[in-house]
């Protein structure tokens, strides 16, 4: 009844100021501009005016090379030495110029975005984190210490992987896929856990972009391509099935050519769309406290306890999505690997 | 009453966004459905053999994920009716 009285309200509310849209919150452009990129860090809003930290733009256009700060689009009224930021139509967001004919054309663009400049941070991060860690085995006889601490805690997670997951599902030569399996596991929960934290020098939601997912789903599919062995792409090409499904039209190959594709696609969108639907999700619920804002205050104080108490929990869920879905990016690259290293399966031993 | 008050504001919204929300909300049912059955199954298994819980707790765990990931791809063709 509650829910039918808001939805009511709402619909009422939305065509009677359609002249006041200032006042009206954007939830569309909230939620988007946190989950997309941009060119410079905003870090928050003091009374009217931002607080960003502005990134630098690096553009290759018709008329050459152009470095400069993203603050410099502020200042000449949006346009610097002939670009600028589009407002809407196809490249809305992004930098753009006019050529001859008057069209907008987006040049080569390198830019240092929050994405770029997020990427950099957390790999940063992870560096640190993991070399400081190694130095410490340097410096001590293993045999005789075990270490404590920090490097106690990623020495524990490192073995739970490499033992659990790499071990099991990779198979006899797991120690060459290793480096590349744990680097996989722990860029993806650093980026998602920085993801989670709400200021600067995290909150760049960097594998909620599917342009990252899809580089890392690439780098599954090349260690698995091109290292499978023989057998395993005897398995595509001619498979170990029926004469009438693989002779006249090869019809098992076709699927099994497919399904080299299909496995690295599901793992990009696995982790791109659990990753940003989390995002918006909090978002969105945050927003509620925005939105019931104009309603009164007994609306919005118990809309606000409520997107309070949801946003905790939709932010501990996170928190277990993060870790569940790079380890099971990890586990999953780990068994198309093992199953790109099939050995040959011998009929006659199995019929004892 | 309330049917009147939901066609109402799905015919202000536009179709395309009441099939769009239509869509999510079955592949939630589907992932809901599947993954509920995953846990039962996993809660049976342990029941009978307390000692592998750890081994269940993995596989159960593997396999939500993947049939998420289904779901989730269902929900990612929803969003794309919306903003293409």
């Amino acid at each position: 009844m509650l829910l039918v009285a808001f939805l009511q309200e709402a619909n009422a509310r939305e065509e009677s100021d359609t002249d006041n849209k200032e006042q009206q919150v954007d939830v569309n452009e909230i939620v988007f501009g946190h989950i997309g990129d941009s060119y410079e860090w905003h870090i928050t809003d003091i009374g009217d005016t931002p607080i960003a930290i502005p990134l630098p733009v690096i553009v290759k256009s018709s008329t050459g090379w152009h470095t400069f700060l993203s603050s410099r689009f502020e200042e000449g009224d949006g346009e610097y030495e002939g670009l600028y930021i589009a407002k809407d139509g196809e490249y809305k967001g992004k930098i753009v110029e006019k050529d001859a004919g008057g069209n907008e054309v987006k040049p080569l663009d390198i830019s240092i975005t929050k994405n770029v400049a997020g990427l950099f941070i957390n790999s940063a991060i992870l560096v640190i984190l993991v070399l400081s860690c190694a130095r410490w085995y340097k410096k001590h006889p293993v045999e005789k210490e075990a270490p404590k601490g920090m490097v106690g805690m990623m020495e524990a997670c490192i073995f739970a992987i490499n033992d659990d997951v790499i071990k099991g599902c990779v198979g006899k030569d797991y120690k060459r896929y290793a480096p590349y399996l744990l680097t996989a596991f722990f860029f993806i929960l650093i980026n998602n856990l920085m993801g989670l934290i709400p200021f600067f020098p995290g909150g760049a939601n960097i594998t909620g972009n599917i342009a990252i997912t899809f580089v890392l789903a690439v780098c599954t599919f090349l260690v698995v391509n091109i290292w499978g062995n023989k057998e395993y792409w005897k398995e595509i090409l001619w498979p170990d099935v029926p004469w009438w499904l693989k002779a006249p039209f090869p019809m098992m190959p076709i699927i099994e050519v497919f399904g080299i594709f299909t496995k690295p696609f599901a793992l990009m969108i696995r982790l791109f769309a659990n990753m940003m639907a989390g995002h918006a999700a909090i978002l969105s619920l945050i927003s509620i406290i925005f939105i019931t804002a104009n309603m009164g205050p007994l609306i919005n104080g118990s809309m606000g306890f409520v997107a309070v108490a949801f946003g905790i929990f939709m932010t501990a869920l996170e928190l277990l999505v993060a870790f569940i879905q790079a380890y099971v990016f990890t586990m999953l690259s780990a068994v198309f690997i093992g199953l790109s290293r099939t050995e040959e399966v011998r009929e006659e031993k199995e019929m004892k | 009453m309330l049917l009147a008050v939901l066609l109402q504001s799905a015919a202000a919204a536009g179709l395309g966004k009441l099939g769009a929300a239509l869509g999510a909300a079955i592949a939630v049912i589907g992932a809901g459905i599947g993954i509920g059955k995953i846990g039962s199954s996993a809660m049976e298994a342990i029941a009978r053999q307390p000692e592998a819980a750890g081994d269940i707790r993995m596989n159960m765990i593997i396999i939500a994920a993947l049939v998420e990931g289904v779901a989730l791809i269902a929900i990612i063709v929803c969003l794309l009716t919306l903003f293409l």
